[in-house]
């Protein structure tokens, strides 16, 4: 084959491939673009979005103010009278959270209780944030009491205080509190996956 | 179950089948101490306020299980009528009681208060004595505050710390 040949070949399928794309739809929307990433990021955004139904609830948000009053109930009102942070957020000098608040839910009285009842530290005001806020705000040292991922998992899934949260009793009409919208086991599990997954924030 | 735990100095030994009745009913109807009142049941009133280890506790809210070993101060134990408390002395200067079913509770509140702020401010006692009086005396119970810090501090060195 001469290379005259060889060059009208060349031309022929040149034609062919222009005419043939030419009538195919090049709307970008019909594209779907392939990220690498995007097997993780889908289970990290789900585990996500489940743990963060359960730290933006009442029983969560009420002790994270962003104002040092205390809310309570499920409508979260401003804790009844007048109490406040005050400087250890443990409430005033000689009326403070242990003045009420026990070891344990009171049921006689719809006291909750719980080992070291307390306010969140100011740093850690979540009321008002949204999901990314206040997941930004959980892994920032300068704001979560300087803990690494680690501590912050044991803490989210350990801590007596925080797991009061799936044992709210009842208040003081009786009534049993409202627990977060995930069962425990299952609030441990995608935290647990969450922070192995590598603590992911999706972008708003 | 037996709760051992001291009321007024005294060492007590209660038998009660629920340890989550409320310290409250046990000094009333066990020790028959019947200066801590009952108010609301809810923590809300503060008319059950008592001492645990010196720190004010709303005794309708407080299982008597958490009072195992410790000391716990009722009206009675505050003073005597021949050595009454400052705050007993001030309230009684400052003819503060009106029906008086309240009072114990907060002359409790203000002996914890002055046990961790000598000298209140009016502010510091907004904050802390937040008991309910239906009779009002609010206006002469914080006049009665401020004279027992004086009475306190003058009487410093021989006031034991609750």
């Amino acid at each position: 084959m001469n290379r005259k040949v060889l060059y009208s070949l060349a031309f022929v399928f040149l034609v062919a491939g222009i005419l043939f794309a030419s009538h195919f739809d090049a709307n970008p929307s019909s594209y779907v673009l392939i990220k690498p990433e995007e097997p993780i990021s889908n289970i990290n955004k789900e585990n996500f979005d489940k743990m963060m139904s359960v730290l933006m609830h009442q029983r969560c948000v009420n002790c994270h103010p962003n104002d040092n009053i205390p809310k309570q109930g499920d409508d979260r009102h401003p804790h009844y009278f007048g109490m406040s942070r005050g400087a250890s957020n443990h409430g005033y000098e000689a009326t403070k959270c242990a003045t009420c608040h026990q070891d344990e839910n009171n049921n006689y009285s719809g006291v909750p209780g719980a080992p070291e009842w307390s306010l969140a530290p100011e740093k850690m005001k979540w009321e008002g944030l949204t999901s990314v806020e206040i997941a930004e705000s959980m892994l920032d040292p300068e704001r979560n009491g300087g803990r690494n991922h680690e501590e912050v998992m044991h803490h989210l899934t350990e801590h007596e205080l925080v797991l009061w949260a799936w044992d709210p009793g009842v208040d003081a009409n009786g009534v049993p509190r409202e627990k977060p919208p995930v069962a425990l086991d299952e609030y441990i599990k995608v935290v647990k996956e969450w922070f192995e997954d590598g603590a992911v924030i999706p972008s708003e | 179950m037996i709760i051992s735990f001291t009321v007024n100095n005294q060492p007590q030994k209660v038998e009660i089948e629920d340890p989550n009745t409320p310290l409250l009913w046990v000094v009333r109807d066990i020790l028959d101490l019947k200066g801590t009142k009952f108010g609301c049941g809810k923590a809300a009133c503060g008319a059950c306020t008592l001492l645990v280890d010196g720190q004010a506790i709303r005794s309708c809210s407080y299982a008597v299980k958490f009072a195992e070993g410790k000391q716990v101060t009722t009206i009675e134990g505050l003073g005597t009528p021949e050595n009454p408390h400052p705050v007993q002395q001030a309230w009684i200067e400052e003819v503060v009681p009106q029906c008086g079913y309240c009072q114990p509770g907060f002359m409790m509140a203000t002996a914890a208060l002055l046990n961790e702020n000598p000298k209140p401010t009016d502010e510091d006692i907004d904050q802390n004595i937040i008991n309910i009086c239906r009779c009002g005396t609010y206006y002469r119970m914080r006049k009665a505050i401020h004279r027992a810090a004086e009475l306190t501090g003058d009487t410093n060195d021989s006031t034991p710390k609750l």
